[in-house]
């Protein structure tokens, strides 16, 4: 093994092992940035001594083992510092006596609880988004400094002082390392849930760089869902959110055309259409609704997710369903882009009449003023209606508001089309 | 990018063959660990190589079909995992920690359609 195929090997037992590593130190300091750099130390350690003296057996246990030494230094600094308080003094004894015990067997039993304590952690509400997607990619992605840079086009110190910043915040508000309960619980994982969705679509549909898709913080996302769904396997919004996602990627290699450009989902090739993620998408769906409760937001847009992954064929589509899927989701998390799919969906399955009147709605609303969506599917449904001169306004309308090049020449391109017929 | 881990197990192709109750539940433990790291796509374990079936072409195209157990067959395929993760080293490293004795374990990457050619895409695409 070369040098560098040692480094490579090392990122990899990194990768597998450096969440369940910084969650067991966390919990044995009770600070998630002391653990981070714990965990680091460790890291640093092997980089030095792997290549000469081979990677150990169980690499894991080698970084815990490290680490732990370094740990209880730091107990004992502190437990100075703290002039000597008595459960700190015990905490630090009762590690030194066990320095030589391995320490793992008795750790590993409350690993999953750790891992959770440190996703709450890192997702917690006192910390700005941006903060909680680094501080969550890091600590329980495995993702290098630079590689969160890379995938969010940022510059690598301005991700490196977020996560700094994250730390700071952490210790300075005294968030406990712990799992919340009671009426907190559900806010709490609200916010984890978000973090792992934003990570999800910032690869689906990226908001900046040359590719509008950057299907590796998709498979990130992925990997820290179905942990989560793994952690907490009665919670159904965790395995909405994974069947939402599973159900979306199946679709990376259909969602964009041989020019790179953008090919919506009835124009999707669906033989191109990754069926063993749609099945893990629907196993996922069904272990959320067997929990039996309502169904959640997450839950709901996977459920209608789950419509199109069924169908064969875009002409097979259950709309009726999806109109009634979007139906439940407008009551309990409306929006107006979720009425303007709502809109959409009854069109479909009832015609275009019944979508145009939802639409109407929303246009004399305003909270979608300028958003290039509602005048296309406004000039679609009039269109259909046979109303080709209203049809025609929308359309050039939309091309007006588009900022995507693409897109304006599709919208002016059917604003030609809808002249009257000749007779 | 996603890899196929084959299980070469050193088994003889003949006669029953049943794993120990403690050699399962080894198995279980490895395949919930791949499971919680949120690495694990599907798996599944094949039946014997003994009660499997051979269909061969020959270079003219000519089909023979041969029951097995096939005699010059130097390893056989016992189950597969699919796995999804960031490098082949990643592969290499779960591979690694299989809890089994007297076998092989093979990592495979998959192939995903981007890495094909534009012509053979579109050949895949028309099919």
């Amino acid at each position: 093994m070369t040098d560098a195929d040692v480094h490579r090997a090392i990122d990899a037992v990194w990768r597998i092992e450096s969440a369940r590593l910084i969650a067991r130190l966390a919990r044995l300091v009770r600070d998630v940035g002391v653990a981070e750099e714990l965990a680091q130390d460790a890291l640093v350690a092997a980089l030095e001594r792997w290549p000469e003296s081979g990677i150990p057996d169980n690499p894991g246990a080698w970084l815990m083992a490290t680490a732990k030494y370094r740990a209880i230094d730091v107990l004992r600094r502190r437990t100075a510092l703290e002039g000597k308080q008595a459960e700190l003094v015990r905490r630090s004894e009762y590690l030194a006596e066990r320095a030589e015990v391995d320490l793992d067997a008795e750790l590993d039993d409350d690993i999953g609880d750790d891992l959770l304590r440190l996703v709450f952690v890192a997702c917690h509400p006192v910390l700005s988004t941006e903060a909680r997607v680094a501080l969550t990619l890091r600590l329980l992605g495995g993702l290098t400094t630079d590689e969160i840079a890379r995938a969010f086009l940022v510059r690598e110190s301005t991700v490196a002082q977020r996560i700094v910043r994250a730390k700071r915040t952490l210790s300075e508000a005294n968030v406990p390392f712990e799992v919340p309960h009671g009426s907190e619980r559900g806010v709490r994982l609200a916010s984890v849930l978000e973090v792992i969705y934003l990570v999800f679509n910032e690869g689906y549909s990226a908001t900046a760089g040359d590719d509008w898709m950057r299907p590796g913080l998709c498979e990130d996302a992925l990997r820290l869902g179905r942990i989560l769904a793994e952690l907490l396997p009665n919670e159904p919004e965790v395995h909405g959110l994974v069947a939402l996602m599973e159900i979306q990627a199946s679709r990376l290699a259909a969602r964009v055309g041989p020019a790179g450009e953008a090919v919506l989902l009835l124009d999707q090739p669906r033989d191109r259409w990754d069926q063993l993620l749609i099945r893990r998408g629907l196993a996922a769906l069904a272990r959320a609704e067997a929990l039996g409760r309502a169904l959640g937001p997450y839950s709901l847009q996977a459920a209608i997710a789950a419509c199109h992954a069924r169908a064969r064929r875009a002409e097979d589509t259950d709309w009726t369903r999806i109109a009634a899927l979007y139906d439940a989701l407008a009551q309990i998390a409306p929006s107006p882009v979720v009425e303007l799919n709502r809109a959409v969906a009854l069109a479909m399955a009832f015609g275009p009449a019944a979508g145009l009147e939802v639409v109407d709605a929303l246009n004399a609303d305003g909270a979608l003023a300028g958003y290039h969506l509602l005048p296309s599917v406004r000039g679609d449904l009039l269109a259909k209606l046979g109303r080709f001169n209203e049809a025609r306004t929308e359309f050039e309308l939309a091309a007006s508001l588009t900022r995507n090049a693409r897109e304006r020449e599709l919208l002016l391109a059917r604003a030609a089309i809808e002249t009257p017929p000749a007779r | 990018m996603r890899f196929m881990m084959f299980m070469l197990p050193n088994i003889p192709q003949e006669g029953e063959w049943m794993p120990t109750p403690e050699a399962v539940a080894e198995m279980t433990k490895y395949n919930n660990e791949l499971t919680r790291a949120g690495v694990l796509l599907e798996l599944d374990g094949l039946h014997s190589q003994a009660e499997g079936v051979r269909v061969t072409f020959a270079a003219d195209g000519k089909r023979s079909i041969t029951d097995g157990p096939f005699t010059e067959a130097k390893e056989m395929i016992g189950g597969y995992w699919i796995i999804q993760v960031k490098s082949k080293e990643e592969a290499v490293e779960w591979a690694s920690r299989c809890p089994q004795n007297d076998c092989a374990v093979e990592v495979r990457q998959i192939f995903e359609m981007a890495e094909f050619p534009p012509e053979v895409q579109e050949a895949a695409a028309a099919g």
